[in-house]
């Protein structure tokens, strides 16, 4: 809601198939510096796909990605990671067996510097560095409302948190763009504030930019600043909540007999 | 009656009679265990973080032992073999990344077992082109004579391997639990897509990873290289660690601890008791027949995660 004009990704002519199943096919957009980019679609219609191509878990066929002006055909995983991209996942993907805490923490590995051999040691300016992340990670704890959760082995947490512990692992990166694979799935109505409140906290106040996967139409429609449409891998329509909630080819995507992914648009 | 007396009976009631000589051979029994362990922490080291069964784990104790002793015998002094080896150790870690995990990456697990089978026969057949089969005797300056503390014998080799031994599982243990690497290398052993997702580089800690069990490797090898003398067997005496993780639980750090001592002890002591009424070579075997009754009653084993079948 922050958009400033400038792009920060761009995607262009992106496919990608496994076997015959064509998950994305000549799918083009763009995302704003500050904005929220939210991706709809019925079940099957390659959002998380597209996702995975941002993030570099999947190498596209064709197409080509340019993020902070550089134009590459894919992404690798953990250099996304290091220009600022980070995500969390629909079927979350914690670290169940660590603590709250430490998985947070995780999320600031790539901020830590230091000699890898004082660091094995655990002294002198590693032991250091690793009390001024804790003071970051601490912050993004009461952010989130999680303090008591702290130190808890995420495994035993319910659902609603752990979709938070993972947010909070994204945020601890300080990205400048955040994935977000429905981060809402499977939550109630009050969980569900809480989570678009969040988001549109750290869109706000850190100016995040974030790219959004969600059913809800309510909350795209409420949250986001323009949606793109997938549907059986291609992009069907793009524009602002206003525009697309008219789009006749949206509607027909989401009544079609073979879908039923959406909750009416 | 006779033989169940002898069985069931007749080795507790001698233990109880003798409990000097008991400690005596349970100490033995735990010293040899802290061996295993190590071994066993090798295994996990590399199951956890790259959901690979390293078949090949035993052969590079064998290997890394033969390298060591050829250059000694090449005439090299004590601290260059060593470092060496270890530099040895680091580029077929490397070696196995670029040329085995990097083009079977997403495969099944079993095709990931079957090609560090590949890698075991490589470096068996390598050893032997380069230092050929014989048994190298392997001195490492160590007293073997026994000690005698409050009229106990322990076997000095044994005591001072199992020192090296713990120091290095501690300090492994620690290095996982307190650092930034360690942290690292838990959430790959988590989960290898939000590890991604968060910026670790697998296949740099890939490398790490098969790097440090190399290092394992050549510690357990030289100790036992020093007592029973460098040769192709060690490599059955290193497969020992596989009962002791179907003890721990495969992917339990204090598990392969924990398991290693239980197996060094129960078949020290199975020897020794139970040896003279059932014959000897109970040492050889015990440690399956254990195993196997885990597998039956707590497939998971004493501390891994509980199986669940996914529907
Ligand atoms: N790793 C994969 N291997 C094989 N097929 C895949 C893979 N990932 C996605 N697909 C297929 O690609 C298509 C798009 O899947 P994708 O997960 O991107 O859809 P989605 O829009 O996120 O759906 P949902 O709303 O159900 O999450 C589907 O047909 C899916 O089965
Ligand atoms: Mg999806």
């Amino acid at each position: 809601m922050h958009s400033n004009g400038g792009v920060l990704l761009k995607v262009e002519g992106i496919a990608l198939a496994f076997g015959g199943v064509k998950a994305l096919a000549d799918v083009s957009f763009d995302i704003r510096k500050g904005e929220v980019r939210a991706i709809i679609g019925p079940n099957g219609a390659g959002k998380s796909s597209m996702l995975n191509v941002i993030n570099g878990f999947y190498r596209p066929h064709a197409g080509s990605i340019t993020y902070k002006g550089r134009t590459v055909r894919h992404m690798r995983p953990h250099q996304a990671a290091k220009a600022g991209i980070a995500r969390t996942f629909q079927n979350i993907a914690l670290f169940k067996g660590m603590t709250t805490l430490d998985n947070i923490m995780t999320g600031r590995l790539l901020k830590m510097r230091g000699n890898f051999l004082l660091d094995a040691l655990y002294v002198g300016p590693a032991r250091r560095e690793e009390t001024a992340h804790r003071a970051v990670v601490e912050q993004i704890i009461d952010f989130l409302e999680i303090q008591a959760i702290r130190k808890v082995p995420v495994g035993r947490l319910p659902y609603g948190l752990q979709k938070r512990v993972e947010l909070g692992r994204a945020l601890a990166a300080e990205p400048d763009l955040l994935l977000l694979d429905e981060p809402m799935a499977g939550m109630n109505f009050e969980e569900k504030e809480d989570m678009s409140r969040f988001i549109l906290d750290v869109n706000e106040e850190f100016g995040t930019t974030i790219a959004l996967i969600e059913h809800d139409m309510g909350v795209v429609m409420d949250i986001s600043s323009r949606i793109v449409v997938l549907d059986y891998g291609r992009k069907i329509a793009d524009g602002t909540p206003d525009e697309v909630r008219r789009d006749q080819a949206v509607i027909d995507a989401y009544l079609g007999v073979a879908h039923d992914g959406g909750k009416g648009a | 009656m006779h033989i169940l007396y002898a069985i069931l009976i007749g080795p507790f009631v001698t233990m109880a009679r003798e409990p000097a000589f008991l400690i005596e051979v349970l100490i033995g029994g735990l010293l040899a265990g802290v061996m295993y362990s190590l071994v066993a922490l090798g295994f996990v080291l590399i199951y956890k973080a790259s959901g690979v069964f390293n078949y090949a784990q035993g052969t590079m104790v064998l290997f890394a032992a033969l390298t060591f002793v050829g250059m000694l015998e090449a005439g090299l002094p004590v601290l260059l073999s060593l470092v060496a080896v270890i530099a040895v150790m680091i580029v077929l870690a490397f070696a196995v990344e670029r040329m085995v995990l990097r083009p079977l990456v997403n495969q099944s697990e079993i095709i990931l077992f079957m090609s560090t089978l590949g890698i075991s026969y490589f470096l068996v057949g390598l050893g032997q082109i380069l230092w050929g089969g014989d048994v190298h005797p392997l001195d490492i300056g160590i007293p073997s004579g026994p000690l005698t503390v409050h009229g106990i014998l322990i076997n000095q080799l044994d005591l001072y391997a199992a020192i090296v031994a713990g120091t290095l599982v501690a300090a492994l243990a620690l290095f996982f639990q307190k650092t930034r690497v360690g942290r690292a290398l838990r959430a790959v052993a988590d989960d290898h897509q939000a590890a991604m997702s968060v910026g670790i580089p697998l296949k740099q800690i890939w490398v790490f990873i098969w790097a440090i069990a190399g290092l394992v490797a050549l510690a357990a090898g030289i100790m036992w290289g020093a007592s029973l003398g460098v040769q192709f067997s060690l490599e059955l005496v290193a497969l020992k660690a596989l009962p002791v993780l179907i003890l721990g639980g495969f992917t339990s750090i204090p598990g392969a601890i924990v398991g290693g001592l239980i197996v060094g002890a129960t078949e020290k002591l199975g020897e020794v008791f139970w040896g003279p009424v059932i014959g000897s070579g109970v040492e050889d075997w015990f440690a399956y027949i254990l195993a196997l009754i885990f597998l039956l009653f707590r497939p998971q084993g004493l501390f891994g995660e509980r199986i669940i079948q996914r529907v």
